[in-house]
């Protein structure tokens, strides 16, 4: 399971930094995406996985058992995504309105930043 | 996609989801669920019905601008949030009543703290997709 | 132990913008608000100064969760001061806005967005968890984000684009960083991570660890080989907004750079001249950049990187004196650079242009404004007594003592390059002979603004220049204060001891 997991993981960095060199702002989008992904199950992975064991205490019990899934990585795993979700959100919003003004995909049309004004 | 099959169903869905989503919401705290994922399905609700019958139709049955949702859960969140710092308890404390309600379960600042968790994704949401379903 | 009062300028902060957010349609409403809620900020905050000044460090645990396992409100000296900062500019750029702000984008919630984006700087500041930091920051990138785009001009959108991927970049870093300290130590808490990190074993891995902090940091604060995105973006926005931006926005990422450095991971020699280089060159290509720039608000943009490369110095030369000259200036540049966006906001209310070829003559129209605004320029300049030179002088202190004779060379050449271009700047639009500029119709000039307006502009620039002289001439002031602030971060045990309870 954990193998398979960093093998995932690295395969999410290396698409997501590949998709982030491309000239297209969409797959600039993608990237980023993917690269986040990959962050919030590396979060998952070095939590410790355990299987089968979650962190609820039963009616019969006062306290959890000796093996238990840590609840921390997932906590911080729901809040990455929800942030990601209201950033994405406005990325993609944001290059919908981009494509509008300049009217075009390609990264190296944007530089009207650099004009002498 | 205006097949009368799916207009219908999505008439039966909205309330039924919308329901469910509420559910969702109340369930929140010791059982998977919550404001987040309540809202969210709320949110997919309108989603649903502004798939098959219009945007402009769902904006109408909502009546208000969902952007308004925000400022309301916000203010419910903080409020619920600073609640505990008027009995002398640190910020964010939950407080329970001692007795709980029946069908809702027992009820304390968390589920406030949830409900405007909720109503903040609900605003948040329907602005996003409106927003991008303009003009498309 | 606990102390509720300290979350209390985030809390608030957050209570205006709810508010403001109920009055969306009511323009000259949010404006009141808005002022009235940020001079109540100014002063919860100054309380919350004298109280850590006083009783020492203040720490919170939310919701009653003990310290390693909650999350920890602290507020030392250096966050209580930060967040004291962080409202004056809060203050004096909601005032500037009140008159430079077009009715458009206020109708899209220019304010309540500006509120949310001073919660979450104070958050950041007064935050005592690692993930939790990490939260404020994705709260202040999205408030800037909106404030960046709100008016949706073409070089504003361009320019988010790669303000908007940098930052998400950084996060997304920042974020691998939290997953692989949490995987090392098991702790989030930034006290407990002091003790647990300096148990680790494996050191390589906190070293990789270290430097991945160092670049996401890097990239916010935008250091020497991380910078790209400043220059073209802070250009873009409406004055206020650069302003704002400007003034805390990187110095948010210069704080998390301070506190990571010296409470989490203290650096070994390698990464002191890793971040020494970075510092020289930071400086370097700053200055550089500024030099042959024509737009004014871009060499301000450049001057923000020169001078985040002074912060840098100081952590680089790693001694507490170092440290202190970094504190100094950080507490300067906050003040200084807000005012300049302002000032080159009001300079283009005047004219109708930010480009330095073009401007001219403003010192005969305008004497007295023009003497006004020669105090944040000669203070960022740092001719004695004005507030720049203390924060050098205390760098140049701290290199010597430690013999970093290359270090010395680059802050008195970052210094010069900055004396050479603001003399530049002045002459180009304060002295120079200026042609009459063409009137554009769609700009509403200074004059045409109401008395009210006017006043609100003047009035933001003379108080933050009142303060920067205030910091230049309380220097030994504000001097104790950065020497405590160095030697409590070079000494974290009462910070630990605040948090923990051991």
């Amino acid at each position: 399971m954990e193998i398979l997991l960093v093998i995932i993981i690295g395969l999410l960095y290396a698409a997501g930094i590949y998709m982030m060199l491309r000239r297209s702002l969409v797959k600039l989008i993608i990237g980023l995406i993917l690269l986040g992904n990959g962050a919030n199950l590396l979060i998952f992975l070095l939590g410790k996985i355990v299987k089968g064991e979650p962190p609820i205490i039963a009616d019969t019990e006062k306290m959890l058992g000796e093996i238990y899934a840590d609840p921390v990585p997932q906590a911080l795993i729901l809040t990455a995504i929800v942030i990601s979700f209201g950033l994405q959100a406005f990325a993609i919003i944001l290059i919908k309105r981009a494509y509008k003004v300049v009217k075009t995909d390609d990264l190296d049309e944007m530089n009207a930043t650099d004009e002498d004004l | 996609m205006k097949t009368i099959i799916f207009k219908t169903a999505s008439a039966y869905l909205l309330p039924l989801l919308l329901l469910f989503s509420v559910f969702i919401l109340l369930r929140g705290h010791y059982l998977p669920g919550g404001g987040f994922v309540g809202g969210l399905m709320a949110a997919i609700a309108f989603v649903i019905h502004s798939f098959a019958n219009g945007i402009d139709k769902t904006k109408n049955i909502i009546k208000f601008h969902p952007g308004f949702l925000m400022p309301v859960g916000l203010l419910l969140a903080l409020t619920a949030g600073s609640l505990p710092l008027a009995f002398g308890d640190t910020f964010m404390t939950g407080l329970w009543m001692k007795q709980s309600v029946p069908v809702i379960g027992s009820v304390g600042t968390a589920l406030f703290f949830d409900t405007g968790v909720y109503l903040v994704v609900i605003g948040v949401t329907l602005t996003i997709i409106f927003t991008i379903s303009e003009g498309l | 132990m606990s102390n509720p009062y300290i979350v209390l300028p985030v809390i608030f902060q957050l209570f205006v913008a709810v508010v403001l957010m109920f009055s969306w349609n009511r323009k000259n409403l949010q404006k009141l608000i808005s002022v009235i809620g940020s001079l109540i900020a100014l002063l919860i905050s100054l309380l919350l100064l004298l109280k850590v000044n006083q009783e020492g460090i203040q720490a919170m645990q939310a919701g009653g969760w003990v310290a390693p396992f909650g999350i920890t409100f602290v507020a030392d000296t250096f966050s209580a001061l930060l967040v004291l900062l962080t409202a004056i500019a809060g203050l004096a750029v909601s005032v500037f806005s009140v008159g430079s702000i077009r009715n458009a984008r206020i109708k899209f919630g220019y304010f309540p967005i500006l509120h949310l984006l001073i919660m979450g700087l104070s958050g950041a500041f007064l935050t005592g968890d690692i993930f939790n930091l990490y939260v404020w920051f994705e709260i202040i990138i999205i408030s800037s984000f909106v404030l960046l785009t709100i008016g949706g001009e073409k070089a504003q959108i361009e320019g988010a684009i790669k303000y908007v991927t940098m930052n998400l970049l950084a996060s997304v870093i920042f974020l691998t960083a939290i997953a692989i300290l949490y995987g090392l130590t098991g702790s989030l808490n930034m006290a407990d991570l002091s003790i647990q990190v300096a148990a680790v074993e494996n050191r390589g891995l906190v070293n990789v660890t270290a430097i991945l902090f160092l670049i996401g940091f890097g990239i916010k604060s935008a250091v020497f080989p991380l910078y790209f995105w400043l220059p073209a973006s802070y250009h873009t926005p409406p004055p206020a907004i650069s302003a704002i931006f400007g003034g805390l926005l990187t110095k948010v990422g210069v704080y998390a750079l301070l506190r990571v450095f010296t409470l989490i991971f203290i650096p070994d020699e390698f990464l002191t001249w890793v971040i020494s280089i970075m510092a020289m060159l930071t400086i370097l290509t700053g200055g550089l950049g500024a030099l042959i720039q024509n737009n004014m608000r871009k060499v301000f943009s450049y001057l923000i990187i020169c001078h985040i490369g002074f912060m840098l110095a100081g952590l680089g030369i790693y001694s507490t004196i170092a440290i202190a000259g970094a504190v100094f200036y950080l507490v300067h540049d906050i003040m200084v650079k807000t005012n300049l966006f302002m000032v080159s906001g009001l300079i283009f209310k005047f004219k109708g242009t930010y480009s330095m070829r073009l401007l001219g003559g403003f010192y005969k129209e305008q004497p007295l404004l023009s003497l006004l605004m020669a105090i944040p320029l000669f203070s960022l300049v740092g001719i004695p007594p004005l507030s720049g030179f203390w924060g050098k002088l205390l760098l140049i202190k701290g290199a010597i003592a430690s013999s970093n004779i290359l270090m010395i060379a680059f802050i008195i050449l970052g210094s010069f390059l900055t004396l050479f271009i603001i003399a530049k700047l002045w002459a180009a639009v304060f002295w120079k002979d200026g042609a009459e500029l063409p009137r554009k119709k769609h700009i509403k000039y200074f004059e045409e603004l109401k008395p009210l307006k006017k006043k609100a502009m003047i009035g933001s620039i003379a108080f933050l220049s009142v303060i920067s002289l205030g910091i230049g001439f309380g220097a030994e002031w504000i001097m104790r204060l950065s020497m405590t602030i160095a030697e409590n971060l070079m000494d974290p045990a009462p910070y630990i001891q605040a948090v923990l309870g051991i």
